[in-house]
């Protein structure tokens, strides 16, 4: 659905992506994982259009979409921070999505049920609390019924009670087929929610499988220590740059 | 993008802030009616308070408006709709509750006391008409300088900056080069250089309407004596819109290409 190539993308001086190529094309469910400044949100913005690549192309079911704006109707966002202008109520804020797109919203009522939000619909955006306001965001990102859903780190602030309702959620839409990319730092997200992983590292995909084959490949058990394995091996190794290359390596040696 | 306008005005027209502003011009315009009294005296002296308060007030909006509204522009981004279409409605919207404040403020008191159907009414449209002008230019520039700088700082001072210069630091040069070159025919210069500041051609567009050659300075004079009062209202007219395309096409441009 989604193919990345060769994108290339530095602000100023830094260089932010350096030559990502990635293809999304089975629907499920993918964790983009890294280290902060890593590049996650860079490329994550990217394919929405909100930042230009230097160079490399995004092509969103088979079509280039450098200048084009119409191909977001078919992806749903979740973004990072969830911060609304303070003056709108809630219902407000959705009716205005609602106009925006021009669709009627596929979930809505059942999605607001789902999250408790009934009281607050009359509430003004700038009262609400931090959780609450993450509870709208939900809303808006799920309420329609696109084929792709691109959540920026989707468990910030969340009580336990919401985060059980957003994970049946995420698999419910996984069900339908559909891709969902998801930032995350959080591993125990990572272990019970992906299917696939992408490791970013200073610009470059730095691996892509399942959590197993990760473990695997790093010969740990737990998720977060191979993740620390791969940042301690990138230390080690830095001269060369592929700390992947240089692990298999060590490991051969050793046998 | 008039879908975007009309939430980003629903938005500002109920921040503290607009009632602040609509309130303060309400307060001011009847005190003023209390002190003095006759219409065309309280709309020169409103004149002055305009020109400087109505670009202060357009520029400190605007670049904390864009600011503020950061992250929610990146969820309309993910939105299928044209990236400029959402800076240039944010940017009416908010260029409108201003001029709705303005209207407000100072229509109400004037209206309470009889300027319809007064001989004064369209001096009095000429004091709105140029208030909206200055709001919308002031609050387009500050919305350019604020998608140009991710510094909030940074881009506050300089919006800052611009006021200052066009409401006190241009006229201070301006009066300097007049009294260094007196001995030489500084008409056009002086045209040419109350064309580049709007808030000098918005005073000179009030006060070629009320005639009052006592208050109209030297570019007032020299516009008056070359162009004529009607002629010269329509070129000060137009040079203002210039002054709000340009700075619009500016925040189109950016909007079109920047990284978010």
């Amino acid at each position: 659905m989604i193919t990345i190539d060769n994108l290339h993308k530095s602000f100023g001086k830094l260089q932010v992506l350096s030559g990502v190529s990635l293809d999304f094309g089975r629907p499920g469910i993918y964790a983009i994982l890294g280290p902060n400044g890593s590049g996650k949100t860079t490329l994550i913005k990217s394919i929405l259009g909100m930042s230009i690549p230097d160079k490399g192309q995004i092509r969103f079911q088979g079509e280039d979409i450098r200048g084009r704006w119409d191909y977001r109707r078919q992806i749903d966002y979740l973004p990072q921070i969830a911060r609304f202008p303070d003056n709108l109520r809630v219902s407000e804020l959705l009716d205005m999505i609602q106009d925006i797109r021009g669709e009627k919203p596929q979930a809505l009522g059942r999605l607001i049920e789902m999250f408790g939000l009934q009281p607050f619909l009359d509430k003004r955006l700038g009262n609400l609390s931090g959780g609450t306001r993450q509870k709208v965001n939900l809303v808006q990102a799920f309420m329609y019924d696109s084929p792709v859903l691109i959540l920026d780190e989707p468990t910030s602030g969340l009580d336990p009670v919401a985060l059980i309702r957003l994970k049946a959620l995420l698999l419910e839409e996984k069900a339908k087929g559909k891709l969902l990319l998801a930032t995350t730092h959080i591993m125990n997200f990572v272990e019970e929610m992906a299917d696939e992983v992408v490791f970013l590292l200073e610009g470059r995909i730095h691996f892509r499988g399942s959590v197993d084959s990760l473990k695997r490949e790093y010969r740990e058990n737990n998720l977060e220590r191979a993740i620390a394995r791969i940042l301690q091996g990138e230390q080690g190794f830095s001269a060369n740059g592929h700390s992947q290359e240089a692990a298999r390596m060590a490991r051969s040696y050793e046998l | 993008m008039l879908k975007i306008l009309k939430y980003s005005f629903f938005d500002l027209m109920r921040s503290r802030w607009a009632y602040i502003y609509t309130a303060f011009f309400l307060l001011f315009t009847l005190s003023l009616f209390w002190l003095s009294g006759g219409l065309s005296k309280v709309i020169i002296s409103l004149m002055n308070v305009i020109l400087v308060l109505a670009p202060l007030i357009a520029t400190m909006f605007g670049v904390m408006y864009y600011y503020n509204s950061r992250e929610f522009s990146e969820l309309l981004l993910s939105q299928p709709i044209r990236r400029t279409h959402i800076f240039l409605g944010q940017y009416l919207g908010l260029a409108l509750s201003l001029s709705a404040s303005l209207l407000l403020g100072v229509g109400l008191p004037f209206a309470l006391y009889g300027i319809f159907g007064s001989p004064e009414i369209w001096n009095f449209m000429m004091l709105l008409v140029v208030g909206i002008f200055l709001s919308f230019i002031f609050s387009a520039i500050a919305f350019f300088i604020a998608l140009r700088n991710e510094n909030r700082i940074k881009g506050f001072g300089l919006a800052i900056l611009v006021w200052l210069f066009f409401a006190v630091i241009y006229d201070g040069i301006f009066l300097l080069a007049l009294s260094l070159f007196s001995d030489y025919p500084l008409e056009n210069l002086a045209i040419g250089a109350s064309m580049f500041n709007p808030i000098d051609l918005s005073r000179v567009l009030i006060l070629l309407k009320l005639d009052i050659s006592a208050l109209m300075g030297y570019t007032g004079a020299v516009i008056q004596k070359f162009l004529g009062a009607a002629p010269g209202m329509v070129v000060s007219l137009a040079v203002l819109s210039a002054w709000v395309l340009l700075p619009a096409l500016g925040i189109r441009r950016l909007a079109a290409r920047k990284d978010f």
